[in-house]
């Protein structure tokens, strides 16, 4: 199914595709618990291009590559190296495909990674472009409220902070309308979801936009929380304000119901309070621990 | 025709570009690089009354024929736009201008941060969403572009 395609956005995985992966995922994770060695990969090679910063990512990324057998190839600092002697995506790609399986990129600007799929024959996973999608991320959020919850269809999930910029919700919303569930949009206008995402849904998807945090928190089964970035504001008391108003800590945790989660892609700055990572709804660090057996699943699909 | 284009010449050969909207006639001129170096004869009616859209625009060019890629790019601004070429004062062919499914290389994506707008070996590559309103999206960055960011990046 998705054996040699390419994922750049969260609408190039389908439904059987998508459940196919989550049970993928499940099996690696055993496979990661019983510590046997897996050799599914072996002799495959992954070439990663990071144009842009990454901690999490890119770890879960070549961690999954290796803990499948396979071997990485990555560029330490892709943007410093073939775009400053001016070469195009189009020709790196082109190179990459003689040495690689399978290439995985992330790059500052939107419709890098789709670009990078027209110039080669080998599957391209997009680790994130400019402020678009990282469908890969999307996954393991969805297999992570799968997880803790028991499945997501009719939950209620509430998506605060940085809508504008924030690419992980790009491809969360748009994945969220496919499973029936309920979407809580909150953020001030100068971060809320653009035009062109909210454009995709389903017109009949229950989406319901609001400033207000306190209002939809008792009926939010996941509180999903971006990071809001200081250089998106030109005031800084607005961004103080705003930072204030959406911030986590245990009176929010108090306001939401017994059996909810708190999520967060992750790098955190301030806007989860530490006093909240030592309750039981504090998912983020198991969201992130997710990423392997995720990704594994998903290389392990692709090459398979 | 009605009644009220034939304050414009009759033209012997070439093509009339009607039922455009009212003051998009000297984009259209634009698109077709039709400017002060022009040898063509050309006629142009700005605001003139018409029965179905109450004013409109007109442009009759003597002895040019269209390409594809233009009639795609004034269907771009001038929807409901008709095309008739004339043979020897006839018309021998009327049609009406279509928004093209897949718009390629004739508009810019207006997202400054779209790959496409690098130094790339591709085009702008775009997808009809809706026709009324207009709205595209870009196949590379999916952003959406209503009519007036096309009307500002047609290339």
């Amino acid at each position: 199914m998705l054996r040699n395609k390419s994922v750049v956005s969260i609408n190039d995985i389908g439904d059987d595709e998508l459940s196919e992966i989550f049970k993928t995922a499940e099996d690696m994770e055993k496979a990661l618990k019983s510590g046997k060695p897996l050799e599914l990969m072996k002799g495959k090679i992954m070439a990663t291009f990071f144009y842009e910063p990454s901690t999490r990512t890119r770890l879960s990324f070549e961690s999954a590559m290796q803990r499948l057998g396979g071997s990485v190839i990555s560029v330490p600092e892709a943007k410093s190296s073939s775009v400053a002697k001016g070469e195009t995506l189009a020709d790196t790609v082109r190179m990459a495909e003689g040495y690689s399986d399978i290439i995985v990129i992330r790059h500052p600007m939107e419709g890098a990674a789709r670009l990078a799929s027209r110039f080669t024959s080998k599957p391209i996973v997009n680790a994130g472009d400019g402020s678009g999608q990282h469908p890969t991320q999307t996954v393991l959020d969805l297999y992570t409220i799968r997880k803790e919850l028991g499945g997501i269809s009719g939950k209620t999930v509430t998506i605060v902070g940085d809508l504008r910029y924030g690419r992980t919700v790009h491809s969360l919303v748009l994945a969220l309308s496919r499973f029936n569930a309920r979407v809580n949009l909150v953020a001030p206008p100068i971060l809320k979801m653009p035009d062109h995402v909210v454009s995709m849904l389903p017109a009949d998807f229950k989406l319901n936009i609001t400033e207000n945090l306190s209002d939809v928190l008792p009926e939010t089964d996941v509180l999903y929380v971006t990071r809001i970035q200081k250089e998106r504001f030109s005031d800084p008391n607005e961004y103080q304000s705003v930072i204030g108003s959406y911030k986590i800590n245990s009176e929010t945790v108090a306001a939401m119901k017994e059996k909810s989660i708190i999520m967060h892609p992750l790098p955190r700055v301030d806007e989860i309070s530490p006093d909240v990572d030592s309750s039981p709804k504090a998912a983020y660090f198991r969201q992130a621990n997710n990423g392997v057996p995720v990704r594994m699943a998903i290389i392990s699909l692709i090459l398979g | 025709m009605d009644e009220q284009t034939l304050k414009i010449s009759k033209i012997k050969d070439g093509t009339v570009i009607d039922h455009i909207p009212p003051g998009k006639a000297l984009r259209v001129l634009s698109i077709l690089k039709i400017d002060d170096h022009v040898e063509n004869s050309i006629s142009i009616g700005i605001r003139v009354t018409s029965k179905r859209l109450g004013t409109k625009d007109v442009i009759k060019i003597e002895n040019r024929d269209l390409e594809k890629f233009e009639v795609d790019k004034i269907s771009l601004i001038a929807p409901d736009a008709t095309i008739s070429i004339v043979s020897n004062y006839e018309i021998i062919e009327k049609f009406p201008v279509e928004l093209p499914q897949r718009i390629v290389g004739i508009v810019r994506c207006s997202n400054a941060n779209c790959i496409t707008n690098m130094k790339e070996p591709v085009q702008g590559e775009f997808s009809l969403i809706s026709k009324k309103p207009l709205l595209i999206r870009c196949n590379f960055c999916e952003r959406t572009m209503n009519e007036r960011e096309i009307t500002a990046s047609l290339v």
